[in-house]
């Protein structure tokens, strides 16, 4: 079955590593900082100006001086640190931050990423979006498969906007995680009980399937 | 040097017409909502804001968007805005968008005395069109200049009569490097404290980067996205 968006967010907390400063983008990338697994110690840096957020505070202890990139309420762990906003991309660009998790309308097989703007359409911003991925070394985009339309969004060659050209390493999407490497995606897992097949209907990119795809660990 | 002025009244004095402002904060938080007031009261127009983001329709600088007031907003994202992305995609509203963190740092330089600096960000994008690309180490940059401002206005959390200025948590956002971006800055804040009485050891932004100092009459600090969890 495919996986939901917690499942996603599952999937991709496996790749966290000790030590590690992470980014986190907004929707399901947030979702990650739920599912670290145990033994490990990370700290998660939001470009907004901190470094060690915390969960959601409690109802009744909400401050409006404290929030995330997705202006959402947080709190701050034991040890945090904020800065301002030079300070904090100084922290991206420098590659201080070890992993970047952000989610895209496309994606292409030689790791460009989309996910600013729709031509006439929808115009947000890149916000941190191409700070992040023009800098960060390891950089997993965190996705449905396909849009609402039923189109895929694993592409040959993106047809929107760039946010960033060649930066995209991995992506996990609610049926497979995908590598990128030599210009094509590879096929790594698939979600429990996702048929190869379907994959490899629903991906327009180059794929390349080994004889044998294990099903993902949850 | 005492920067205490009355109130927002006279600290937003000479600010006219077809100006540029700086104006702190990120979403909500942190903004100078005093003197975001004052603006949509004095009806100044054809205003060039370069603030991260727009505000939502009824709070922060949406209110200027409603009003009319803005002919150009340099921003890194305006998401949360409906009478915005209107504007802009009707074309009533120039645009100019860029990343955040180049955002940031070209308020910095502009502070800073640097008129420009290379930034691998943006390469590849429409972001970097009509900009001079240069490798350094093997991978391209592109050439981003400095900004500055007639008038910075900021928010912070403590501020002295010397200018000196303290920010809360991820309140301080963007304030500083705007605050060194103005010709002339001004600081709101919600406590004015006699000069002496904030340790100079903590300071965020020194008092040299602010001409106009007032303690903000109010302060709604509304919540744009109010997260939080059940107690078990």
């Amino acid at each position: 079955m495919a996986l939901d968006k917690t499942g996603i967010a599952k999937r991709i907390a496996q790749e966290l590593r000790d030590g590690w400063y992470v980014n986190l983008g907004i929707g399901i990338p947030t979702l990650v900082a739920n599912y670290i697994p145990e033994g490990i110690e990370v700290e998660f840096q939001s470009e907004n100006g901190i470094l060690g957020m915390g969960p959601f505070p409690f109802e009744g202890e909400e401050d409006a001086d404290l929030i995330n990139a997705g202006k959402q309420t947080i709190t701050a762990r034991k040890g945090a640190a904020f800065f301002d906003s030079a300070m904090s991309f100084a922290m991206i660009r420098g590659q201080h931050v070890q992993l970047t998790v952000l989610g895209a309308m496309e994606v292409s097989q030689n790791g460009d990423i989309a996910n600013w703007k729709i031509p006439g359409k929808m115009v947000k911003g890149m916000g941190g979006a191409m700070d992040l991925v023009a800098s960060a070394e390891n950089i997993i985009v965190a996705m449905m498969h396909s849009n609402k339309a039923g189109e895929s969004k694993i592409l040959k060659a993106c047809t929107l906007p760039l946010t960033g050209v060649g930066c995209v390493k991995k992506v996990v999407t609610e049926l497979a995680v995908l590598e990128i490497k030599d210009n094509k995606f590879h096929l790594i897992e698939r979600a429990p009980g996702v048929s190869v097949e379907e994959i490899i209907s629903k991906t327009e990119g180059d794929l390349v399937v080994p004889d044998v795809v294990p099903e993902m660990q949850l | 040097m005492n920067k205490v002025v009355s109130g927002v009244e006279e600290a937003l004095v000479g600010i006219e017409d077809g100006m540029t402002l700086m104006l702190g904060g990120f979403g909500l938080c942190g903004i100078p909502e005093n003197s975001i007031g004052q603006l949509v009261k004095l009806g100044i127009k054809d205003l060039t804001c370069i603030s991260n983001n727009a505000g939502v329709d009824d709070f922060g600088l949406g209110l200027l968007l409603q009003n009319k007031q803005v002919r150009k907003m340099i921003s890194s994202y305006v998401g949360e805005n409906d009478e915005f992305e209107r504007q802009m995609l009707s074309g009533e509203l120039e645009v100019d968008l860029i990343p955040q963190g180049s955002l940031a740092e070209r308020c910095r330089a502009g502070g800073a005395g640097i008129p420009a600096f290379f930034t691998p960000a943006g390469f590849g994008t429409e972001v970097a069109e009509g900009k001079e690309v240069r490798i350094f180490n093997g991978k391209p940059h592109i050439l981003e200049s400095a900004l500055t401002a007639d008038f910075a206005i900021v928010k912070a959390w403590k501020g002295d009569t010397e200018g000196n200025l303290v920010f809360k948590a991820t309140a301080r956002n963007f304030n500083p490097m705007m605050a060194m971006a103005g010709k002339i800055t001004i600081a709101e804040v919600e406590e004015l404290v006699p000069a002496g009485e904030l340790d100079p050891n903590f300071i965020h932004t020194p008092g040299i980067f602010v001409q106009r100092i007032f303690k903000g009459e109010r302060f709604e600090k509304r919540i744009e996205q109010r997260t939080v969890q059940q107690r078990t």
